[in-house]
């Protein structure tokens, strides 16, 4: 057909599908490499320790890194490179199901408010401030305490205590898009609230919602590591790293090894989410082919 | 109800903010103020006006995209106004918009093919395979390459962005489209092939159009009739012709004056409005044009003119349109004045003329 305006140019045909498009990210890749790194510690532990991580020995108190115990011996002797192997489990654990948990109910409770606004938006609003009033930390050791000492119960709170940011991003952004003419072209071709909310409004909000998250988990690991201290968390003896951390600064001067190497792991495994979040935000988006 | 009327706005009202109340002053803006007017089937009706006039809001009034404050609106006789969630949301296939602004009216997550296929699958205008047929032919309707169907809105330019916007609002088989500006993000050049694309839709899918515009030679190209808005008011209604030859209220001949001149020594002689639009929270009392009107006489500030009829189907509200009329200052001097709205209208000509040869 004539009508085809001549003039007018588009790009060179290209298709990327999410996935190649993550993997073409330089520093997504290295953020998979490194989660991945973790995870196979975590799952293979039992096949990886070269001691038991709850066998204490006397003998061997506060040991610096060696060729027996790779990464040194905490204050009652136990080998701490096979306590971060069994460590990565609760605290990956902790990162990943309790940053879940605040994305389930945190971006649902997002988009409502902020799609349908009014009445839900306010009820929602009001709780999400009430809670945001109480420093979040303080909120987990609260709900931790109520619902009793575990680790999946630590895993809880944080997720709970974590929710209010997620809510608050959520609705943000939706108010932010909502006024766009695709969404009110989606209400105009007669699209129900729901499908409108899920293809339309979700999408277009998600990347900072991936971003934060992934900054989430980061704190989630330490807030786990907190709560262990409080005896609220990882019970005793079984290792997470945030406990380990928290034993080691004690001992900051006199066995650094102890703190250094379960913080190191901290630090992998948060920058290697970041990064991931980084990749995937990009990923995520068609307009970064 | 006229016979021949598919949209027809009764008393339609919409004011957006809070009344006031004991803390704080009236936020009230009062964006359309009982419109009355009804669209005829297969006519082009524009409404045009001024910036915040309330022209957009109307439009989107007119199609349920907002509720009015008080006001009905028909649809094939039907209130549109008193439908329940379901069965509007069922109507939405014959009642369709146009946005102005290409850029924002693609949701950038969806490839066209799957923006175009929305409302074909909602609707069951075609399932399965035949789905993405009646892609491939949208694609083609507009003047698109059907292959193209699966990039993503960012890949293409305005011009073509504006034509899967067309796309999609042809995509449920409507009766009746509104266009939100739909060219006045484009440039002149594009705007010429999306304005005579729209004029073969309509021919070709019998469709009515309603096309809500600031842009005076984009009227006059494509409209049958024309209504006047200003202030939330509509001020006159007559046919394209009328209006532009013979325009009876001073803010139709106002507004036409305000038409660039091309040529500089012609520019002294002509009489434009002075001021700004009054804020819409607060209209002046009586005709809401009398801050602003040449002909401004004491009764104006006071009485508020209706919509009367004054022959020829034409509809004006002001109270001394018979003497500004015969004192014949309203009717802009033809010629030089209307240098750019000519060119223009020609470029829009030679556009056509020059697919007409080459066939379609």
């Amino acid at each position: 057909m004539t009508l085809a305006a001549q003039a007018e140019t588009v790009a060179p045909r290209r298709r990327f599908r999410g996935l190649s498009r993550l993997v073409r990210n330089r520093g997504a890749l290295v953020g998979v490499v490194v989660v991945l790194f973790f995870v196979v510690l975590a799952v293979f532990a039992p096949w990886l320790a070269t001691h038991d991580p709850f066998a204490s020995s006397f003998t061997s108190v506060r040991k610096p890194p060696s060729a027996e115990y790779l990464l040194g011996t905490d204050e009652i002797g136990r080998d701490i490179y096979s306590r971060l192997l069994y460590g990565a489990r609760a605290s990956l654990m902790a990162g990943v199901v309790s940053v879940a948990i605040a994305l389930a109910i945190g971006v649902p409770l997002g988009l409502i408010a902020g799609y349908f606004g009014g009445l839900v938006d306010g009820a929602v609003s009001r709780v999400i401030e009430a809670l945001l009033a109480i420093p979040s930390l303080i909120l987990a050791i609260a709900l931790a305490a109520t619902l009793g000492p575990s680790l999946m119960n630590a895993m809880l709170a944080i997720g709970i205590a974590a929710t209010p940011i997620f809510v608050r991003l959520t609705r943000g952004q939706v108010l932010a898009v909502k006024t766009e003419d695709y969404v009110e072209g989606a209400r105009a071709i007669g699209l129900p609230h729901i499908l409108i909310i899920v293809r339309y409004i979700l999408p277009n909000v998600l990347s900072p919602i991936v971003v934060q998250a992934t900054i989430t988990i980061a704190t989630a690991i330490i807030a786990e590591a907190s709560l262990s201290f409080l005896g609220l968390g990882q019970q005793p003896p079984n290792p997470s790293w945030g406990s380990m951390l928290n034993t080691a600064k004690n001992y900051m001067t006199q066995a650094p090894w102890m703190s250094i190497f379960p913080g190191g792991a901290i630090f992998l495994v948060v920058l290697g989410f970041n990064m991931l979040g980084d990749g995937l935000r990009d990923a995520l988006d068609p307009r970064n082919n | 109800m006229s016979q021949d009327a598919i949209l027809e706005a009764r008393n339609v009202v919409k004011r957006f903010g809070k009344p006031a109340n004991f803390m704080r002053a009236s936020s009230l803006v009062h964006a359309v103020s009982n419109v009355s007017l009804s669209v005829r089937r297969g006519e082009t009706l524009a409404i045009v006006g001024e910036s915040g006039c309330g022209k957009s809001t109307l439009g989107r009034v007119l199609l349920r995209l907002l509720e009015p404050t008080s006001g009905q609106v028909f649809y094939e006789g039907t209130e549109i106004t008193a439908l329940g969630q379901r069965e509007m949301r069922r109507l939405r296939r014959e009642l369709q918009i146009i946005f102005q602004d290409p850029f924002a009216s693609l949701n950038p997550r969806m490839s066209v093919r799957q923006i175009l296929a929305e409302p074909i699958r909602l609707h069951r205008v075609a399932t399965g395979r035949a789905v993405d047929e009646r892609v491939d032919d949208l694609m083609r309707t507009v003047g698109l390459r059907s292959d193209w169907a699966d990039r993503y809105a960012h890949e293409f330019s305005g011009g073509q962005r504006q034509r899967i916007g067309i796309a999609r609002a042809l995509a449920g088989g409507p009766k009746l489209i509104v266009g939100d500006e739909p060219v006045s993000a484009l440039d002149v050049s594009i705007q010429a092939q999306v304005v005579n694309l729209l004029g073969e839709l309509k021919q070709d899918f019998g469709l009515t159009l309603l096309i809500v515009a600031h842009d005076l030679a984009v009227i006059r190209h494509m409209s049958d009739r024309v209504a006047v808005m200003y202030l939330g008011e509509v001020v006159e209604l007559a046919s394209a012709d009328n209006v532009y030859e013979a325009p009876l209220h001073p803010y139709t001949a106002a507004l036409l004056q305000a038409i660039p001149v091309s040529n500089p020594s012609a520019r002294g002689q002509r009489q434009l409005l002075q001021g700004d639009v009054p804020s819409p929270t607060a209209p002046p009392s009586g005709c809401r044009f009398h801050t602003r009107c040449p002909h401004a006489r004491p009764r104006c500030t006071e009485d508020h003119p209706q919509l009367e009829t004054a022959g020829d189907g034409r509809q004006v509200a002001c109270h001394f349109w018979r003497e500004i009329q015969s004192a014949g200052v309203s009717v802009p001097a033809r010629g030089e004045q209307r240098g750019a709205l000519d060119k223009r209208l020609a470029l829009y000509r030679a556009r056509q003329a020059q697919r007409l040869e080459t066939g379609i």
